[in-house]
């Protein structure tokens, strides 16, 4: 009950008049950085592998931030629907027929028919509640992935088979060779998706979803059918967090269980966190900034999960805005 | 084939009190404070851990007595320094911080303990079967079953005889009423964590016989506690109670006809009580 209250008294998420040129402009600066990153990557110490990597987990954090941070809805589970994404391209190239487009097709299908027929079982209930079947609906897919090891090979993960190059007809695409020509790929995927839910979240229904988010009884009194509308971002999420999953699998040219577990999920909520739910980048940042770290700390230390952890709490207790969610604050005071 | 079918649904009962006592533990914190604590299977860890340790000084005995005492203990300290701050805040908050929390004690039990898996001494009479026809019938299961029964049966005398259970079963529907009326919430609160740990711990120290004992052993329990939950009902104790019998038992059945899916059967049931009833089996309608 008093949540419901707590919603009405939070600040409405009011467009300021003068920040319009900046957003433009921090669009561009992305966008700039994003497409030359192949290029100066390796000179600050990273690779471009790394740079796939941060591409591919980002567009999965974003994809949860479309439920998370303009919904107002939390899922723990998400990694279940990245990860099936994740086992249908890569057994689809393992077992079916060697073809990237198929194999992305077929785990984006797989991830979003799983994500819409879920929906329906849970989108009837609310705050902790929710969240509490996500987590448990994600681990579904977990055990399917760990149990049925004579398709998914369990524990083991899904090896020994290589993302395809792409026939365009009149050329061929190399990305099993050449990282940058997996990056440009990558980033094209992403381009489109992010374009796609930047527009999907302008139009109408965007507004309503973020009306939603402010006050959800008030939205229900204007006669916004919200489950409906609760599914639907949903399915919208789960669709681009298998978009993200397809390609994960293809990146690695391997996919084990561990990319469906709850660990993964509770990861994709810690990056939209850290880099700021109510922004638009914000997930982009939170991702990247996570990855290095996992990637250093990691490299530097076998006591990593402490590490991970422990970021996990001072994030809450400090710093529960995020990157983008303080430095907005900061420039509106 | 009845025997073994017998076999099963005992073995499923045995899971399901753990389940149970699991799940018991986690509804009182999520009741009250409205935080799903995630790092309910690292305490359970803990809480075999130290037995572990006690066992060479204080015996068999000592240890079922002072390890879960330590374990809430534990559990007192971490809800005054992190828990604490994250009462009447966004529910994404408190998963993400115990989260951080699982991570953290799963990584330092394995600092201190190792990751192989260690011996775990049951006394001798109590892992001897009790009669040659049910052979499934160890001392030591039917032990746990009596004890796990004697908690929760202690549990609920606790939240109904009592003033502290009074509280805390007020504070459930209401806390600023009985906030209002003169009860101190922080410590009501503090003690309600503690009393949630103390089932993990002591569900730890059962399950290490039976389990066996590493990090990751409470991994395995966390996911069918929470599913106990939501068959149950949010704010239920007995609905919780219900649920992990109910999946328990479930389970077990499956394993005779169907090994392969007594993991899947569980969420089987979850997504029939949440399609047919979403506030689950014993929820009040329109708490969540």
């Amino acid at each position: 009950m008093d949540r419901v209250e707590e919603k009405a008294v939070a600040a409405p998420a009011v467009p300021v008049p003068g920040l319009r040129v900046d957003k433009r402009a921090a669009d561009a600066v992305v966008w700039l950085l994003l497409l030359t990153a192949p290029f100066w990557l390796p000179l600050i110490g990273g690779y471009v592998q790394l740079g796939s990597r941060i591409l591919v987990i980002a567009l999965a954090a974003m994809a949860l931030n479309f439920l998370l941070g303009y919904t107002g809805v939390l899922s723990f589970g998400h990694a279940a629907y990245f990860g099936l994404g994740a086992y249908g391209a890569a057994m689809t190239v393992a077992y079916i027929y060697p073809s990237t487009p198929l194999a992305m097709l077929v785990g984006v299908v797989v991830g979003t028919v799983a994500g819409a027929v879920i929906g329906p079982l849970i989108t009837r209930l609310r705050g902790v509640y929710f969240a509490m079947c996500t987590i448990a609906f994600g681990q579904v897919f977990y055990y399917i992935a760990f149990q049925w090891s004579s398709v998914t090979h369990g524990d083991d993960g899904l090896s020994g088979w290589y993302r395809p190059p792409i026939d365009f007809g009149f050329a061929t695409l190399d990305i099993l060779h050449d990282g940058y020509a997996f990056y440009y790929m990558a980033l094209a995927v992403f381009a489109v998706s992010a374009a796609v839910m930047a527009f999907l979240l302008r139009s109408p229904f965007g507004r309503t979803l973020l009306a939603i988010r402010e006050n959800e009884r008030r939205a229900r009194f204007l006669g916004i059918p919200v489950d409906c509308h609760i599914w639907m971002s949903w399915v919208i999420s789960c669709f681009f967090a298998s978009v993200a999953g397809a390609l994960y699998a293809l990146l690695n040219n391997f996919v084990d269980p561990r990319a469906l577990r709850w660990d993964m999920s509770g990861n994709f909520v810690i990056m939209a966190v850290l880099g700021g739910m109510r922004n638009f980048w914000g997930p982009l940042i939170g991702t990247a900034i996570f990855i290095v770290l996992q990637d250093y700390i990691s490299s530097h230390t076998e006591n990593w999960m402490s590490f991970i952890g422990l970021f996990f709490v001072l994030i809450v207790l400090f710093f529960p805005r995020g990157v983008l969610g303080m430095i907005r604050r900061r420039s509106a005071s | 084939m009845s025997q073994l079918l017998l076999f099963n649904v005992f073995n499923g009962l045995i899971i399901g009190a753990f389940y149970a006592l699991m799940a018991l533990g986690l509804s009182l914190i999520l009741n009250l404070s409205g935080v799903i604590n995630f790092a309910h299977g690292g305490f359970l860890a803990i809480g075999g851990y130290l037995a572990y340790t006690l066992i060479p000084f204080v015996g068999f005995w000592g240890a079922l007595i002072l390890s879960p005492l330590l374990t809430a203990f534990i559990g007192l300290l971490i809800e005054r320094v992190l828990i604490r701050r994250l009462y009447g805040r966004d529910p994404l908050y408190g998963l993400l911080l115990t989260f951080g929390l699982a991570f953290m004690i799963e990584d330092g039990t394995r600092y201190i303990w190792g990751a192989q898996s260690l011996p775990y001494q049951i006394p001798g009479w109590l892992s001897s079967p009790l009669s040659t026809e049910f052979f499934f019938l160890t001392g030591y299961r039917v032990f746990m079953m009596v004890l796990v029964a004697a908690a929760v049966l202690a549990l609920f005398l606790i939240l109904s005889h009592t003033r502290l259970g009074l509280r805390i079963r007020a504070g459930t529907l209401d806390l600023e009423t009985v906030s209002t009326l003169g009860v101190n919430v922080r410590v009501l609160r503090n003690l309600n964590f503690g009393l949630g740990i103390y089932l993990a711990g002591l569900a730890g120290v059962l399950a290490v016989g039976m389990l066996g004992l590493q990090p990751t052993i409470g991994d395995s329990l966390i996911m069918p506690s929470f599913i106990s939950i939501i068959v149950g009902g949010l704010g239920s104790l007995p609905g919780t109670l219900l649920g992990g019998l109910l999946i328990g038992v479930a389970t077990g059945m499956t394993t005779v006809f169907f090994p392969s899916a007594s993991e899947a059967v569980m969420y089987v049931l979850m997504a029939v009580v949440l399609l047919v009833r979403p506030r689950g089996l014993l929820g009040e309608e329109g708490r969540f």
